[in-house]
């Protein structure tokens, strides 16, 4: 019998610690399968964040780093920057780039630092229990927005692939989603386009995947995917936001 | 060959020969020619690299970034910006990972101003960021000392996986006095049981400070303080002046404890049996040799450009042995040979 569909060698066998119908799994067997066929495993360095994914770690099989929260663009930038011939991967999600780490995400690509952020959005904090992100939608409840997002006091969610791409470095920035299985595909081609581009020193490449928290949203699993398509897809469009050599005018 | 040198610059200059060729900083007044000084030699060496970060915030953490490597780096600042950079030096420290941070210290709190004060000396010696970590510290009174302990600190960070930080007043920094560069260089340490290097023929090394279980962490932080133990054991580093037959002895650190070597040198020539202890390494402090000068001595007189921080590790170190009293200027004042005579004075 022939074996057609495996494991990608650079995930290991450990169950996730993610809940039901997390996006973090999908997305992190996307990141190995593109190491694996661009062959980057034994250059490639792995940084978790501080959120859901912080044991981000605990599966890839490379080497890893924990950074501290929303710091991850500017611990890549030294280990890019010490050792450039490594693959550099900053796996984020909303609070920890959006937030306590907007800093660091624009001034890394500003910079048009060669490595890959991978940008989880979902809208809600996770890890510390379902609180308000710079994401997180008008209306939307959370626990630290009871009564629905308030934009004359809360602000209106931020769109970090269309500010990211109003710069002249970034080489590479699309918006994607986990919602079905044309934009699965369309998110591990991003993915594995955004590493390949790194791979060839070409500079600074962002993937913006919108996934699901049913925990924290407070649905369920099978419902997750048809929120994260009438709430989070209409405020955040998919697209190629810029895909075009540093200093280029698009 | 003897040139002469700013202290900013002289730090610089050694960190780069000791191997140090990457450097993330940001500008502040009175530090701003390490930064300067960096961005014109950096590139032109090969693998060197030099980055404005966009904050202290960030440059702590690409020097984290690029210590995970195994390379040599470090940062420099001045005390709001070190402020900054607390969060980071935790997880250097919590994370086990060498890096060298220059605190060209100024007055404060708050913006304060550009004026040079030793009010840091808690955020150094004590902490400063979360949890339970421990910097070397180490204390420069001369330009050359600046070169040279620069080149001792990236060592000692290496030697024990720790950050090292470098604290001077902001007018050494500015001061020029000829300085010496060191011919030969300790040997760079064999980082390759840990450092992230790509996973080539190896499994993958991880760099974390995260350990969700009680125990772990603890077991962890009894690991932390093992190695600490170990650094006081054999890292502490003092000078003395005229201490064997003292009974008045002054400790103090950096430009202070030059003013105080004047002081004991005139209270000497008026009949008075001065001494200095200048400790090198804030921390571990040189609890020792004040406990054994104690025994001995009239009192203590621990003189700092702030309102007394040192003073209680002095006053721990000497515990009742003899009265400890103190001296402080602040806002950017230096302490003058007069002024320090006139309180021992009063106390003799």
């Amino acid at each position: 019998m022939q074996k057609v569909f495996g494991r990608p060698t650079s995930l290991n066998d450990r169950p996730f610690h993610y809940c039901p119908g997390c996006g973090h799994g999908i997305v992190h067997r996307m990141v190995a399968e593109s190491i694996d066929e661009l062959l980057l495993a034994d250059r490639t360095i792995l940084i978790s964040p501080v959120g859901c994914s912080v044991f981000a770690y605990w599966y890839f099989e490379t080497d890893n780093v924990q950074a501290a929260h929303g710091r991850a663009p500017a611990v890549g930038t030294g280990l890019k920057r010490a050792l450039p011939d490594s693959i550099v991967i900053s796996y984020q999600g909303d609070g920890d780039l959006a937030s306590s780490g907007m800093a660091e995400i624009v001034h890394a690509a500003a910079r048009g630092e060669n490595f890959t952020v991978v940008f989880i959005n979902n809208a809600i904090y996770g890890m510390t229990g379902g609180q308000m992100a710079p994401t997180t939608l008008i209306g939307q409840t959370s626990s630290t927005s009871p009564y629905g997002r308030d934009p004359g006091f809360a602000g209106y969610p931020i769109h970090v692939s269309e500010m990211l791409a109003t710069l002249k470095a970034p080489r590479y920035i699309e918006r994607t989603a986990l919602n079905n299985v044309v934009n699965l595909t369309r998110t591990k081609r991003a993915v594995r386009k955004a590493l390949d581009l790194q791979a060839k020193g070409e500079g600074f490449t962002f993937v913006e995947v919108l996934s699901m928290c049913p925990t924290q949203w407070g649905v369920e699993p099978t419902e997750s995917i048809e929120w994260l398509e009438t709430r989070l897809m209409p405020e955040f469009p998919l697209g190629v936001f810029r895909d075009a050599r540093p200093g280029e005018v698009t | 060959m003897k040139v002469l040198m700013k202290g900013n610059e002289a730090i610089g200059e050694a960190a780069i020969r000791a191997g140090c060729t990457l450097y993330f900083g940001y500008p502040i007044t009175p530090q701003n020619e390490i930064p300067e000084y960096m961005s014109r030699r950096l590139p032109t060496i090969p693998g060197g690299a030099y980055i404005q970060a966009e904050t202290e915030v960030a440059a702590i953490n690409m020097v984290y970034g690029a210590a995970c490597t195994g390379r040599r780096a470090f940062t420099s600042s001045s005390s709001p910006g070190v402020s900054l950079m607390m969060e980071g030096l935790s997880y250097l420290a919590g994370a086990e990972l060498p890096c060298l941070v220059v605190n060209m210290m100024r007055g404060g709190p708050g913006l304060g101003n550009i004026n040079p004060e030793q009010a840091d000396y808690f955020q150094a010696v004590k902490g400063g960021g979360h949890g339970s970590y421990r910097l070397i510290v180490l204390a420069p009174w001369s330009v050359q000392e600046m070169a040279d302990l620069t080149v001792l600190g990236l060592d000692l960070a290496d030697k024990y996986r720790n950050p090292v930080m470098l604290v001077a007043e902001g007018n050494l920094g500015q001061m020029m006095e000829p300085v010496e560069f060191q011919d030969s260089y300790p040997q760079p340490y064999d980082k390759s049981g840990w450092s992230l290097t790509g996973a080539k023929g190896r499994k993958g090394h991880l760099i974390t400070s995260i350990y969700l279980e009680a125990d772990d962490m603890e077991r962890y932080i009894h690991k932390l303080y093992a190695k600490y133990a170990e650094i006081e054991q054999t890292e502490v580093r003092f000078e003395e002046f005229q201490t064997d037959d003292a009974d008045v002895i002054i400790v103090a650190y950096g430009i202070v404890s030059r003013v105080s070597r004047i002081v004991v040198e005139t209270l000497r020539e008026q009949g008075v049996k001065a001494g200095l202890i200048r400790p090198i390494t804030l921390w571990p402090f040189p609890k020792d040799v004040i406990r054994r000068r104690a025994a001995h001595a009239r009192f203590f007189l621990t003189c700092e450009m702030s309102m007394g921080q040192m003073v209680e590790d002095v006053m721990l170190s000497v515990n009742g042995l003899c009265p400890v009293h103190f001296y402080g200027r602040s806002g950017g004042n230096v302490p003058s040979p007069a002024e320090i005579i006139a309180e021992i004075r009063t106390h003799l």
